[in-house]
């Protein structure tokens, strides 16, 4: 195949190296507390070599073991959500001068340098272009995610151990990546094949040690890809499910899944596409100036639905049917797809275990009125 | 004129004010905005003077306290509970579940002698409060954010929201989903900085319920994590255990049923 090579295992860390020389903070992969977090990378030592995941609803448990793989677990519980669209972010700064008047001035922005992720999934970069259309290309982008969107740059591993809570197959974001990369790399035993999806992807190569890559390591690619696709066990129902969800807003399912669920905004704040948030004020001491703050919401609190005295969403049953029928139906509206990307963190971080398919296949599989 | 407050302790450890104490080169900076006249740990002794703004820590535990509850809120405009006890009890109105004579009669020779109601009760149940500040401590931030708000001459906003948002935005891994640890976030109300699951262990719900506890749920999946139903009451039935989410749920684990 043209235009990609095999990057040997024991090469892997001049990749993280050109790109750090290159200007870039390097972000990857690694065992944190029991999960796969992406974090500051300076060396191959650091990456979750050997770790396989054991993930269930509301049960994440890893195992370290002698394989020789960095990637073969599927996710963890964010990836590339909180490095754009900050969990807390200053929006603005304001100062009272010695007259009164308030001065309002930018955020000071802490991080110059662009971002390198290694190991992105496709359900990510699924995710990924959903927040872009979401905070760039509605009518007003947002200054804060564009700066740190604009000079990204990903490198996406094609995913071979899906975990059990995993179903991108059946909402077609996976597990192979398609598009959206700078580079792409398949795992296999002895190293990585990798392809360009950029200009800057190209340029990345030819500064690595490639060898060309033979067709037995095509093949074995090839069958990862189909073998990860054919273990997913969960799936969406395809399509645009405004309509159908709609006419169950009375389901009885609603109120069972209220009975288990916590309301406790796990599943959206773990959800690479959720968006929400809240602003507020955090004034200094002495009342000079205050600061804007942007904090992460969820449809699962209170304040989302407050308006000038009235919580519209008081009931958690009410919440749960707003995220599901707003993700799977009223996305298509606002942004030509589903909001769900298959990617499984739902099921996975929610600590009852509430089953997103599960649940949608209950409302839309019972009677409705 | 600077705004006059005080600090009064009742039954507590003495924990809270140090989130006043502890704020450094802060609490110069407050020194410049208010006038202490009652705050007795850091020396000030005046209790009688009128306050714009009271900071009351502790739980309302004997005659005496009640007493002097309402001579404070009778002097002060704005009366804020200061933690855990004087918001809802705090640990010792654990007594409230018990029978508080005998206990009393089983640790000390010579019970009589003691001033003790048998039930030790949150402020709000003797006076008007206008702001609580949960936790086991409160935090020096949000008792910052507070005396601003009041300064302002507005409360703050309510800080009802769920442990977890708070926990996620500081990205720790849940402890739960991980560990199998019975963690409380689910139930508590945020404000601590999610300090217990950053350090790998069950929050254990010391900032009090949150805005639409399910504790019916959450005692479920804690029963599926191994506890049993008098373990899962015990996490209810704790530091906030005559809050009313706490209290029912709590009841309801301890009667072996939910």
């Amino acid at each position: 195949m043209d235009g990609t090579g095999f990057l040997q295992r024991e090469h892997f860390g001049e990749l993280i190296r050109i790109l750090a020389g290159r200007g870039y903070r390097v972000i990857g992969p690694q065992l944190r507390d029991g999960a796969i977090v992406y974090d500051d990378l300076s060396e191959v030592a650091q990456l979750p070599s050997g770790v396989i995941m054991d993930v269930q609803p509301a049960r994440v448990h890893a195992t370290v073991t002698q394989l020789p793989r960095y990637f073969s677990w599927a996710n963890g519980p964010q990836a590339l959500k909180p490095l754009l669209f900050r969990p807390v972010e200053t929006l603005w700064q304001a100062c009272r001068d010695d007259k009164g008047r308030l001065e309002f001035s930018a955020a000071d922005e802490q991080e110059a340098r662009p971002l390198a992720v290694i190991g992105v999934r496709a359900c990510d970069l699924a995710a990924l272009e959903l927040q872009d259309r979401h905070f760039l290309q509605g009518e007003y982008s947002d200054p804060h995610y564009a700066r740190r969107r604009e000079g990204l740059l990903l490198v996406a591993v094609n995913c071979t151990h899906p975990d059990a809570t995993c179903f991108c197959a059946s909402t077609g974001d996976g597990p192979q990546a398609r598009t959206g990369f700078d580079l792409v790399l398949d795992e296999l035993d002895t190293g990585f094949i990798i392809g360009a999806g950029s200009k800057r992807g190209t340029a990345l190569m030819e500064d690595l040690s490639l060898l060309p890559v033979r067709e037995d390591q095509l093949a074995k690619a090839a069958v990862s890809h189909q073998a990860a696709r054919e273990a997913q066990t969960r799936a969406l129902p395809p399509g645009d499910l405004y309509d159908a969800l709609a006419a169950r807003r009375e389901h009885p399912h609603w109120q069972a899944v209220a009975e288990r669920c916590l309301s406790c905004g796990n599943c959206t704040s773990v959800c690479p596409t959720c968006f929400c948030s809240h602003e507020r004020e955090q004034p200094r001491l002495d009342g000079s100036g205050s600061v804007h703050l942007r904090e992460w919401d969820s449809c699962f609190s209170e304040g989302h639905s407050y308006i000038t005295g009235l919580v519209i969403r008081a009931e958690p049953r009410h919440r749960y049917r707003q995220w599901l029928t707003h993700k799977l139906g009223a996305w298509h509206r606002q942004y030509g797809r589903s909001g769900c990307v298959g990617c499984g963190r739902c099921i996975a971080w929610c600590p009852v275990g509430i089953d997103l398919c599960e649940e949608t296949a209950a409302v839309l599989g019972g009677g409705h009125d | 004129m600077k705004a006059r407050i005080g600090v009064y302790k009742f039954s507590s450890c003495d924990g809270c004010q140090l989130a006043f104490l502890n704020l450094g080169e802060t609490l110069l900076a407050l020194d410049e905005l208010v006038e202490i006249s009652y705050f007795a740990e850091a020396g000030m002794m005046d209790e009688d003077t009128p306050v714009d703004i009271a900071f009351v820590e502790g739980s309302i535990s004997t005659a005496a306290d009640r007493e002097r509850i309402r001579r404070i809120r009778d002097h002060s405009g704005r009366l804020v509970t200061m933690g855990a006890c004087a918001t809802a009890g705090g640990l010792q109105a654990l007594r409230n579940l018990a029978d508080a004579s005998a206990w009393l009669a089983d640790v000390y020779a010579t019970p009589e002698v003691l001033d003790s109601l048998d039930q030790a009760l949150p402020v709000a149940e003797f006076v008007e409060v206008d702001l609580e500040l949960w936790g086991c401590p409160v935090d020096s931030r949000q008792l910052l954010a507070a005396v601003r708000s009041l300064l302002f001459g507005v409360l703050p906003p309510p800080q009802r929201e769920k442990l977890c948002l708070e926990c996620k935005r500081q990205q720790a891994v849940c402890v739960m989903v991980t560990k199998g640890e019975p963690c409380m976030g689910p139930v508590t109300r945020s404000g601590c900085g999610a300090i217990c699951p950053r350090f790998g262990r069950a929050c254990y719900a010391c900032y009090g319920p949150a805005e639409s506890p399910n504790g019916s749920a959450l005692g479920r999946r804690f029963e599926g994590l191994g506890l049993l139903p008098e373990q899962v009451a015990r996490r209810f039935l704790f530091i906030n255990s005559h809050a009313d989410a706490f209290l029912e749920a709590g009841q309801r684990w301890m009667s072996g049923h939910d």
